[in-house]
């Protein structure tokens, strides 16, 4: 018992290898959050009028909302004027050329495998780099043009596109959705723009990198995603940060709109600074992630690995107004030592002929707690609907906690609505036997909790797919008891 | 090859085995039988290395080396086999992937190059041959769906893999009907040769008219009772085990 613990223990202390901070110079606004502040950063990003008030308006909604507590989550009282609403690495904030990008950026981004040469980069990927607050580079921008396809940081989408950006934003998410949304559609500084036109499939994955460096800031990113008909795209998130004793506050928005028989899928890996081994620092990601399917036929899949922050409270959900449009949700949940993970999805069925698949694997070791939390509701009109959920619960060792909250409402007779939970400890007899056969311990978990997983994972694209193998085995500090 | 010396085993304080002693040299099969609860499973575990069982007397030589300060996997790279009584399923495992990892791991212990997929796939063909194994099997995952009779052929055709030096076979034959036992004593005896051990532990004596020992050993409240030759598994076929649990005072 205790050689495995100890086997266990050194196979699962893999130390977190993007925990570096960068050395630049770079401007940050006083801690706090007032009207003040967020007239300043509308300014600092030269923004129209349509955004300013865009902001204002979410700000003083949020001041009236409280956060919320429903959550199977211990939060520690957050103040929220403790921190920095805008940190930006200093000189221009985006880059013509690559030969203007600070070297001590570039070389940041090559540590985290994400090189910003388009030659160099992984065949058909486009990357938008987000440090902080602002994007560093979007890279294969011209190629993409070619087909009409906009994919840009989003500033410059609000200075380039308007149009777009006041016709389609926060129509998913709206300002006062809930509490961190409130507060990202106030404050938030910049993120990814995509839009794909009518009948284009995009040729390559884009991808957006999101990077917090700079202490006692917050991150808040907003990715706008709206594909028109017949269009198609897969698209990427990758997410890091530095060891920080201080927890750090992340809270994100992500709204995907597709029109007629258009499909995107979204795809993120999320490995945010975890905290240490003691439950000290890490990053507080609060993340609301939404797409509506507006067009008939249409479909949208959030596949997710989750295996760093401290907390995470995030339900990427799909809202399915489009006849016969498809909802899907594939996640894989780590925790581990004192990690939290709040994490589920909502589908929600308003066409008829709707349907969801929902695929949640949760993994925890360690003290920690990871909950699935859904909610499949059908309304009277979404006839003939379908939802399946399937909800695993992994156990590794016995301090860690799995917990299932399921939430279905069916509106008509019609619909059929299918729920499998199953919970399981990583099993003795499992290492046990491949042990007898000559394989360790840590080959062993390493081996067990990617084939539990591996359904979500056969749905990341390829590359995607080998870093979660990776980090799944990284990430998982625990015991077996 | 294996020598066990007084062995005490207990299991959260409770004595299991109260003093075994056992030498098997190579090429020797012998039957370990007994009654339900006499600690056969439990003598596989401990010469495996399964956790859960303290060891509080006695030693266990394997080629000379101290077996019970090695671990586990070690053991089975050492050349220890055990074919278990209820092999666990490892979903989304598939076969191959697993036994590939187990064939490689154990020809990087001998330090030889590991196999290419091509080659593991020749060699892979070539022993499902050998023991009568379903082709298809190996395209799932680890013991996943397999019928008892399946699972019982897998760890057969796993030990043709790993081509051990002792076998520990562990109630091989429970759950299967004759056909199947057959085919899995077939197996067996295809892999039989003159380095290579076997210890067949069962309750039945059906298994040895397959695979015929050597030795017989009685194993009734911890302690191996009686020995003898391969005849002993026919007495008792015929007398049951209650003779022995009279002479032993029960």
């Amino acid at each position: 018992m205790e050689e495995q613990d100890k086997i266990l223990n050194e196979v699962t202390q893999g130390e977190y290898k993007y925990g570096f901070v960068t050395d630049i110079d770079t401007d940050i606004i006083e801690k706090g959050l007032n009207e003040d502040v967020v007239r300043l950063i509308s300014a600092k990003k030269e923004e129209p009028e349509f955004m300013l008030q865009f902001r204002l308006d979410a700000f003083r909604k949020w001041q009236k909302m409280k956060m919320p507590d429903w959550a199977y989550l211990k939060i520690p009282p957050i103040n929220f004027q403790e921190i920095s609403y805008f940190a930006a690495p200093k000189k221009k904030a985006q880059y013509e050329s690559l030969n203007e990008v600070d070297p001590e950026l570039l070389e940041t981004f090559n540590k985290l495998g994400i090189p910003l040469e388009e030659q160099k980069h992984l065949a058909g990927v486009a990357v938008d780099a987000v440090i902080d607050s602002v994007s560093v580079k979007t890279t294969f921008k011209e190629t993409l043009a070619e087909k009409g396809i906009i994919f840009c940081s989003f500033s410059e989408a609000v200075k380039e596109h308007p149009d777009l950006i006041k016709k389609y934003l926060g129509q998913t998410v709206p300002v006062a959705d809930n509490f961190f949304a409130a507060l990202n559609s106030a404050v938030f500084s910049d993120g990814s723009f995509c839009y794909i036109p009518k009948g284009v499939r995009c040729p390559m994955e884009l991808s957006t990198y999101f990077r917090i460096n700079a202490a006692n800031t917050g991150q808040f990113e907003r990715t706008l995603i709206v594909a028109d008909d017949d269009s198609y795209v897969s698209y990427l998130e990758g997410c890091t940060a530095p060891m920080r004793d201080e927890n750090q506050l992340h809270a994100a928005v992500v709204e995907i709109i597709t029109m007629e028989r258009a499909e995107v899928k979204y795809s993120t890996v999320q490995n945010w600074y975890p905290g240490d081994k003691e439950g000290k620092g890490g990053i507080y990601n609060f993340v609301t992630k939404r797409g509506v399917c507006r067009g008939e036929s249409s479909k949208i899949s959030w596949t997710q690995v989750e295996t760093g922050s401290a907390i995470t409270w995030k339900y990427p959900s799909c809202i399915l107004i489009g006849n016969n449009s498809v909802g899907e949700f594939n996640s894989v949940a780590v925790t581990n030592n004192y990690q939290q993970a709040d994490t589920g999805t909502k589908m929600i069925h308003i066409g008829k002929n709707t349907k969801s698949t929902i695929i949640s694997k949760g993994i925890s070791a360690g003290k920690s707690d990871n909950s699935y939390r859904g909610l499949v509701k059908v309304l009277p009109k979404a006839e003939n609907s379908r939802n399946f959920s399937q909800c695993d619960s992994l156990l590794l060792g016995d301090t860690c906690g799995a917990h299932t909250f399921p939430y279905i409402e069916v509106n008509n007779k019609s619909s059929v609505v299918e729920h499998e939970a199953t919970t399981s400890k990583i099993g003795e007899d499992q290492i046990f036997y491949c042990n007898q056969r000559g394989i360790s311990t840590e080959d062993a978990i390493g081996m067990i909790v990617n084939g539990y997983a591996k359904e979500v994972l056969n749905k990341l694209p390829m590359e995607f797919a080998v870093e979660a193998q990776k980090l799944l085995q990284i990430s998982l500090e625990g015991s077996v008891g | 090859m294996l020598s066990i010396k007084n062995l005490f085993v207990s299991v959260e304080g409770k004595e299991i085995l109260k003093g075994i002693n056992l030498e098997i040299n190579p090429g020797e099969v012998h039957a370990i039988m007994g009654p339900n609860g006499s600690g056969k499973s439990t003598l596989a575990n401990v010469l495996t290395g399964k956790e859960g069982y303290d060891i509080t007397e006695g030693e266990v030589s394997y080629n000379g080396e101290d077996l019970l300060e090695m671990a586990p996997e070690d053991r089975a790279k050492e050349g220890i086999f055990m074919s278990f009584q209820y092999p666990v399923e490892i979903p989304g495992v598939p076969m191959v992937n697993f036994l590939k990892t187990a064939v490689n791991e154990h020809r990087k212990h001998r330090n030889e190059e590991p196999l290419t997929a091509g080659e593991f796939l020749k060699l892979m063909r070539e022993k499902k041959e050998l023991v009568e194994m379903d082709t298809q099997l190996t395209n799932r995952s680890v013991n996943e769906g397999f019928s008892g009779g399946e699972k019982k052929k897998n760890e057969i055709f796993q030990m043709a893999l790993l081509e051990p030096k002792l076998a520990i076979l562990d109630e091989t034959d429970s759950g299967l009907d004759i056909d199947a036992l057959k085919t899995v004593a077939r197996g067996v005896n295809a892999l039989k040769s003159p380095e290579r051990s076997t210890v067949v532990v069962t309750h039945y004596q059906r298994l040895l008219d397959y695979i015929v020992p050597d030795f017989v050993h009685v194993l009734y409240n911890g302690k191996i009772v009686k020995s003898a030759g391969k005849e002993l598994a026919h007495e008792l076929e015929a007398k049951g085990y209650d003779w022995i649990k009279k002479e032993n005072g029960n």
